[in-house]
């Protein structure tokens, strides 16, 4: 387990709608750390996670996890989609969401062992939940909400943590736990990927910062990201030539690899 | 052949009742249905179609009798009770509106359907007909009801009208109409009853289960035709009232044949084929443009083949063989010989004696092209800090797309480049 | 005699499509139910033209094979030629079950099917179908033992697939992630609500489908925060929607799908009062 590197995506372009909303994006993320991913509202972050978990199509390029194909890794790979991506009116309690981290491939049959169960409420503990683990998942705050999210994942036992926005909604003293948490996983090895929309915090939070808006403006450790220049770039809207290519392609049906 | 004269000769009264009933119920529907669309509140169309059967039933069983007045009365009632229980299920509860309107949908009908059957198992004789709420009657329309038909479908086309611009602006951007001072709930209440009424009248010619096809089906193939709401409720109509004409005609022709089935069968064929035919948005068009895309890529990629056969040993006007040609790219040989074809009607190529030389203006054609392939490549490695290794394939495919203003920004904006990362020269048009 | 077996029939069908039912109601997909079981027609008539018969087996290949053509038509408009989704599903239901109206139009002679039956079913003749061994014996109605091995199947079904139905239900995104097979998933359910659908046909018809499917998961889900619980109480209403109804029809003497529907609509109607009076409740802040 001494991977170099987390996560390499290679001219990653991904279209929404036929138009690309992220163009090209190259970097290399080494492992073991605590990432970054910021950007402007409409930057594509979220599509990058989704395109580096294979939940949408890519147009062009491709995504490397500890240098393998996602298939062939994904049981060290662990995803906390946003929060808001789920009804939580849903009928079930916080164990079984919890749970659900423990699913695997091809033994959805099987029932799940003690050994499942055990490694759910450790999990439930890590985020100062367990004693929630009966509770309904409708009577949850955002915060309560969040935290289950993130003991789900921490249930799979995974490698690369990559979180969608888990800092949204939450009140501070989630925000805080989960800042601790990510040191935590940290320190056991883990890499930990988040989308944060906050300029603030994000240089308390990560090591390294990937600037994200259509296109990648930078990629480093946080030290040299934090400029004036090139946070200006990134939240200074978006490459005029970009985006009237980015329309015609839409408005052409137009590929953007010619095969 | 005699049977389509005598049906468009329309002497026969009976006839033009049907088809003017008919053609009247799709056109009000359609219009009104486009609004429905628009709200993508489609199926609550369907709802309403099912509510309204308790509302007939319960106004014949007060009334007596089946005046329409007073069924069409019921029915709007029942149908107005239906909007506002999916409302208040979808405000009050954890349920979403597919659930809501399946509920209200099912239940309503079902509680219907039960007061129906009692009515018709009480041996009361005026109840006869009264299933036509269910299944329709179009065929046998009557002149009292192509009266009561048209002199609702035209209030209801003349509020439409009236009040366009209002539907328009909740439909699209109800927040909006909101801030501007709309009386919003005042005009979605008009637009639901309207719906209501359309419903109402109209699932006398089709039936409960087909009315929403009424409703929803014009719309959507209308959609297709164009970007313009105006001219999107006017290809409706015409589509609602046209089915109305042709399923009318298929059921004169042959008797058999239930008429409100065949109205919808010819809506949904009318729709079907607008997906596919309609130009810029249907699939044919679509298709057709990715083929355009396609050729327009092959002729391009051929020109600039040229270009770097002539860059590469300085002679742009020699002569390239087929296989020359064919071993510098990755072309299958049937694709390069028809690129080779297109580009020679053009006269961007000539052939002589087995051998290919690119025109004046060929020449022209392919180095816009490498000058686009070259500032793409710069404006990747320049805004995007992409590698000179990574920015190739990108600009494969981007050149063939920038357009004259497109290419005018870029180089304005990249300040006329003469090398590309590579430190190929851009060639720029001599002028 | 024939009572009971009316409302054993009822309340198999009534479990079968609720505990499906709950599925789609959670996943936001009851329209799509309402759709199907309006477009299996076509299906079915076909099934009886090849037949010659109300075969059993036939028509389940039949709305088999309408109820995957309706799912990938409704994809195929939505996602091909980018209609929005619901005037998708209302275009392809629409336009089937026309097509079912005709075909029985054209085939009248050779189709024992009518416009009344496939609206609002024939639970009433139940009873009178039975089904008997070689040697003569009485099993009872054939419908009830249709009913109870579709329940059979559903129930396995819903067993065995319950963490894969309840994670794809629940957060589909995060199922693809783990690598889960989230289409089989979808077909496999869309499959079974056909499968049901065409068995619940010929009892309560095709729109009295939809209340067994729709009603009853949604009285339950109102007032419980647990699956399991949930479809327990789904079943429970399923029965008592079908026991309810088979005595007000009796006792005003109309159709018995109608009334079972209009008893669940009663449950839902009486469970969200009592919810909107417990909403209520809780927002008033205690005074001391």
């Amino acid at each position: 387990m001494n991977d170099k590197t987390a996560i390499e995506a290679h001219n990653l372009t991904v279209s929404y709608n036929r138009r690309p909303v992220l163009w090209n994006v190259d970097f290399e993320l080494p492992a073991g750390q605590v990432i970054g991913i910021i950007g402007p509202n409409g930057s594509g972050k979220t599509t990058l996670l989704k395109a580096i978990m294979d939940l949408v199509k890519k147009s062009s390029g491709y995504v490397k996890l500890f240098e393998q194909d996602l298939e062939e890794v994904r049981e060290r790979i662990s995803y906390v989609p946003q929060r808001e991506s789920v009804d939580w009116d849903f009928p079930a309690s916080v164990m079984d969401v919890v749970l659900m981290g423990r699913y695997r491939k091809n033994k959805l049959l099987k029932r799940l062992s003690k050994a499942d169960r055990d490694l759910a409420a450790e999990a439930l503990e890590k985020v100062n939940m367990l004693e929630y683990s009966n509770r309904q998942i409708s009577q949850l705050s955002g915060g309560q909400q969040q935290r289950v999210f993130i003991a789900r994942s921490l249930a799979q036992g995974a490698d690369l943590y990559i979180m969608d926005e888990p800092f949204v909604g939450v009140d501070a003293a989630t925000e805080e736990a989960i800042m601790l948490l990510m040191q935590e996983m940290k320190k056991e090895g883990k890499t930990v990927v988040v989308v944060h929309h906050d300029l603030q915090t994000a240089k308390l939070y990560f090591d390294w910062i990937v600037l994200l808006n259509t296109r990648l403006v930078a990629s480093g450790p946080k030290d040299q990201i934090f400029n004036e220049a090139l946070l200006q770039e990134a939240y200074g809207g978006k490459l005029n030539v970009l985006s009237k290519v980015g329309e015609l392609i839409k408005e052409k049906d137009f590929p953007v690899r010619e095969k | 052949m005699k049977e389509t004269l005598e049906f468009f000769s329309f002497s026969d009264p009976n006839v033009r009742f049907v088809v003017l009933g008919t053609m009247i119920l799709g056109a009000t529907a359609a219009m009104v249905g486009s609004f429905a669309f628009l709200r993508k509140r489609a199926l609550v169309g369907d709802a309403i179609a099912h509510a309204i059967l308790p509302g007939v039933c319960l106004s014949f069983m007060v009334s007596g009798d089946k005046n329409p007045i007073a069924l069409i009365i019921g029915a709007v009632i029942s149908g107005w009770l239906s909007l506002m229980v999916i409302d208040g299920i979808s405000r009050t509860t954890k349920l979403k509106s597919d659930a809501a309107i399946g509920i209200v949908l099912s239940v309503f009908f079902g509680f219907g359907i039960l007061l129906l059957t009692s009515i018709q198992n009480s041996g009361n004789a005026a109840q006869s007909g009264l299933d036509n709420f269910l299944f329709g009657k179009a065929a046998s329309l009557t002149q009292d009801d192509i009266l009561i038909f048209s002199g609702i479908g035209l209030v209801l086309i003349v509020l439409v009208l009236l009040f366009y611009k209002e539907f328009k602006l909740i439909s699209f951007n109800p927040d909006y109409a909101k801030v501007i001072g709309l009386p919003v709930k005042f005009l979605e209440f008009l637009l639901a009853t309207i719906t209501v009424l359309s419903v109402a009248v109209g699932i006398q010619a089709v039936g409960v289960v087909l009315m929403a096809a009424l409703l929803i089906t014009p719309a959507s193939g209308a959609r297709f035709w164009t970007n313009k709401l105006s001219y999107m409720i006017l290809i409706a109509t015409v589509f609602g009232a046209l089915s109305g004409l042709m399923g009318s005609y298929v059921s004169y022709v042959a008797p058999a044949m239930p008429t409100g089935p065949w109205v919808v069968m010819c809506l949904s064929l009318l729709t079907i084929s607008s997906i596919w035919f309609a130009p810029k948005r249907g699939m044919f068009a679509r298709f057709k443009q990715h083929r355009d895309n396609k050729k327009k890529i092959l002729q391009e990629n051929i020109l600039k083949l040229f270009y770097h056969l002539g860059e590469a040993n300085q002679d742009f006007e020699a002569g390239r063989s087929f296989a020359t040609l064919k071993a510098s790219r990755e072309l299958s040989e049937s694709e390069l010989d028809r690129g080779l074809k297109l580009l020679k009607q053009q006269n961007y190529l000539r052939k002589m004696t087995d051998l290919w030389y690119i025109t004046q203006a060929g020449l022209e054609a392919s180095k816009r092209v490498i000058k686009l392939h070259r500032l793409w490549e710069m404006y990747l490695n320049q805004r995007l800090k992409l590698e000179p290794d990574h920015v190739h394939n990108d600009a494969e495919a981007i050149e063939h797309i920038i357009t004259p203003e497109i290419e005018q920004q870029l180089e304005r904006e990249l300040d006329f480049p003469v090398k590309d990362p590579h430190q190929s020269t851009i060639p720029y048009q001599e002028s | 005699m024939d009572g009971f077996w009316i409302i054993l029939s009822g309340t198999l069908i009534a479990i079968s499509c609720g505990l499906l039912g709950a599925y789609l109601v959670l996943r936001k997909m009851a329209m799509v139910g309402d759709a199907i079981s309006h477009a299996v027609l076509p299906g079915i008539v076909l099934a009886y033209l090849f037949s010659g018969s109300r075969e059993t087996i036939p028509m389940l290949i039949g709305a088999a094979v309408l109820g995957v053509l309706t799912t990938v038509l409704i994809e195929l408009f939505y996602k091909q030629a980018r209609l929005q989704i619901d005037a998708s599903i209302g275009i392809t239901f629409t336009w089937l079950f026309a097509i079912g109206i005709i075909l029985i139009s054209v085939f009248a002679g050779q189709v024992d099917l009518d416009q009344d039956c496939v609206l609002y079913g024939e639970i009433a003749y139940v009873p009178l179908d039975l089904w008997f061994t070689a040697s003569g014996i009485n099993l009872g109605p054939r419908t009830v033992w249709i009913a109870a091995t579709l329940l059979l199947l559903i129930l396995t079904f819903i067993y065995f697939g319950r963490r894969g139905l309840f994670i794809t239900t629940f957060n589909e995104e995060y199922a693809k992630a783990l690598g889960l097979n989230v289409a089989f998933w979808h077909y496999a359910l869309m499959g079974s609500v056909s499968l049901t659908t065409v068995v619940s046909f010929e009892s309560v018809g095709a729109i009295l489908v939809v209340a067994f499917l729709i009603v009853p998961p949604a009285t339950a889900y109102l007032i419980t925060t647990s699956l399991k619980p949930m479809l327990w109480l789904t079943a429970f209403f399923g029965f008592l929607s079908s026991l309810g109804g088979y005595f007000l029809a009796v006792w005003i003497n109309g159709s018995i799908a109608g009334a079972m529907a209009t008893v669940a609509g009663i449950f839902f109607l009486c469970v969200w009062i009592f919810s909107l009076i417990k909403q209520k409740q809780a927002s008033i802040p205690f005074r001391a």
